[in-house]
């Protein structure tokens, strides 16, 4: 089997290096980074922290050179989704394409470009600490299904799964798997924002009764939106803001958002609260707090050019 | 004529009252930081930018030192005027006392430390604070200027006439909250986006082209706060939205007090202002649920340097 990340940062590189392990898969990863790149061609991928992996894999920034794959994985930032899938399409004439990338649309840009698309979610987390080298935070459960408009094969999906699974990355392949996007969607649309406008850590917002009851807010309106859509999410997203409230679990973590806004990087706002309202609009759902978040985070991002 | 003047509380605001008012009046400073009252004595007050020209004036920290006069002028900030007041009382008992803090509720924090003949007023002037001693003019807008406790639009008048006479604008109305409550929604509008955002107030804000334009939830946060005008009785003097992209197209990029405040972190006005529109929304059952997010944001924005 031979498998392409596309957009092999923190999270495509859990992937990459895990699914490299496997002597029957040939992992080959796409990224734009020419330094990461170049280490891991001559030294290998490395993961340290949650597991500790040195795997040997092509890595390239010309999309000219991959073979014909079986399947993709794509995982960079949403707003690069376009620019990668367009180079590397040619990749997957005959595969299968899945997306394990935050918000809501990325689906819809592959599905553009390729034929049989993957909806994925994951959980797992990281970043990159040098060239090469990913420190690996989190371990967690990833879940595919078809994305119903141009769904790869049910067979297909179990196969990446079990192949994903068996190298250190657990994976269920579903009927559905909006719920479980859904549910990650509705909860980092409802804390990632706040945590980066008000600069407070995950503990520090749910502990403020007032600033919870906006969170709240924003997690009603997104449920209605999948409502609308016959999207159940079970458990509740608000159990999972609660449980990563605690000190032992995410109490002192700021949202990837806050690091952006703290770093002035292009934040994934606009696949996150923006997909809820676009999604919002198309059934017939108010999301008049999703909507001001997504424009106060926007003027975040604007007052960087000033 | 009114003589004599103690403008108390010279930050931006103040001092150009101070200054200017000193051309035609004598002129005292109550300032809360001995070595600003040194500055002033020793320096006199300079004014730059739309006038140019260094006043002399009297200055001390404690109001016992300075001479009785007719007008005490509160100038602080909303944040600085309980203690500010709480200083005044048993002074002064013959001077009428003008309040010119932004939101709501800056006549009743003063009223409750004495019997002064009190008097409103909004300011729309403002100016940038470059050292204790030195205030730059920038918009030469006017002062509005009503009765409040035991005053007549006949003293209004005569304060108004003193600043006009000192190269101010001002202007008296029989009724002050037409003005107060157009300012009241165009800051709790402004001052709390740009103060989340950290863009200061420019084109951003009266822009709509797309979906997450700011100016769509500009344009809501107006429309929340003119129904609880409705529901209060008051009638609007100028549409906040018109004053909004009035304000924008005059090419100067004003960074509202709320941006500076939260950048240098100090505590904000978001208590008198938006917390004010809040309560005030509650209180005639009008749903506010935009300027509510605001308001938890940005007091928990508060929080998070504090």
């Amino acid at each position: 089997m031979k498998v392409c990340i596309v957009g092999c940062g923190a999270v495509g590189s859990l992937f990459a290096a895990n699914l490299a392990r496997l002597d029957d898969v040939e992992v080959w990863a796409y990224d734009a980074s020419q330094a990461h790149v170049d280490a891991i061609n001559a030294h290998g991928l490395r993961l340290s922290g949650a597991g500790e992996v040195v795997a040997r894999l092509r890595a390239t920034t010309d999309a000219g050179e991959l073979p014909a794959c079986d399947f993709g994985i794509v995982a960079t930032k949403a707003m690069h989704t376009e620019a990668a899938i367009k180079a590397t399409a040619h990749a997957f004439t005959e595969g299968c394409v899945a997306t394990v990338q935050n918000g809501l649309g990325n689906e819809e840009t592959l599905a553009g470009h390729v034929t049989r698309v993957i909806r994925g979610t994951t959980f797992p987390a990281g970043k990159i600490v040098e060239p090469g080298h990913v420190q690996w935070d989190v371990r967690g459960d990833t879940t595919l299904g078809p994305f119903e408009p141009q769904p790869a094969p049910a067979a297909e999906i179990e196969r990446l799964a079990e192949a994903c699974t068996r190298g250190g990355m657990p994976t269920e392949a579903v009927a559905d798997a909006r719920g479980p996007q859904w549910r990650k969607v509705v909860f980092n649309s409802a804390t990632n924002p706040i945590g980066a406008l008000t600069g407070l850590t995950h503990g520090r917002v749910c502990e403020r009764p007032d600033l919870r009851l906006l969170v709240s807010g924003l997690v009603d309106e997104g449920k209605a939106v999948a409502a609308a859509q016959g999207i159940e999410l079970d458990p509740d997203p608000e159990e999972l803001i609660d449980h990563a409230a605690k000190p032992e679990v995410a109490y002192n973590h700021k949202a990837s958002m806050l690091q952006d806004v703290e770093a002035r990087r292009r934040t994934e706002i606009d696949y996150l609260n923006g997909g809820i309202v676009r999604f919002g609009d198309e059934h017939g759902v108010p999301t008049p707090l999703n909507r001001a978040i997504w424009a106060l985070v926007k003027g975040v991002e604007q007052s960087w050019q000033q | 004529m009114i003589r004599s003047v103690c403008v108390a509380g010279a930050g931006a605001i103040g001092s150009l009252f101070a200054a200017h008012l000193a051309r035609v009046a004598d002129v005292s400073v109550l300032a809360r930081r001995p070595e600003h009252a040194r500055a002033l004595k020793e320096r006199g007050l300079r004014v730059s930018g739309r006038s140019d020209f260094t006043a002399r004036v009297a200055a001390a920290t404690d109001p016992d030192d300075l001479p009785e006069p007719e007008l005490v002028i509160l100038a602080c900030k909303g944040t600085d005027l309980e203690p500010l007041a709480s200083r005044l009382a048993g002074h002064f008992p013959a001077a009428t006392v003008m309040t010119v803090q932004n939101g709501l509720g800056a006549e009743e924090i003063v009223g409750a430390h004495g019997d002064w003949p009190l008097l409103s007023s909004v300011t729309f002037m403002s100016g940038t604070r470059h050292a204790d001693e030195h205030v730059e003019y920038v918009l030469d807008t006017a002062t509005w200027i009503g009765p409040y406790r035991g005053t007549t639009v006949e003293d209004a008048r005569a304060v108004a006439e003193l600043i006009v006479s000192s190269g101010l604008k001002a202007e008296a109305f029989d009724d002050l909250r037409p003005a107060q409550w157009s300012k009241l929604i165009f800051n709790a509008t402004v001052n709390a986006v740009a103060a989340l955002t950290g863009l200061p107030h420019d084109f951003h804000f009266a822009q709509t082209e797309e979906v997450s334009s700011l100016g769509h939830l500009v344009r809501d946060l107006v429309d929340e706060g003119k129904a609880v005008a409705a529901a209060v009785g008051v009638q609007l003097g100028e549409d906040p939205w018109e004053m909004n992209v009035l304000a924008t197209q005059r090419g100067h990029r004003h960074y509202p007090s709320m941006l500076e405040d939260v950048e240098a972190h100090r505590p904000t006005e978001v208590e008198l202002i938006t917390g004010a529109l809040v309560r005030e929304a509650r209180r005639h059952a009008v749903p506010v649920p935009l300027h509510t997010a605001l308001y938890r944001l940005v007091s928990a924005k508060e929080a998070s340097y504090s």
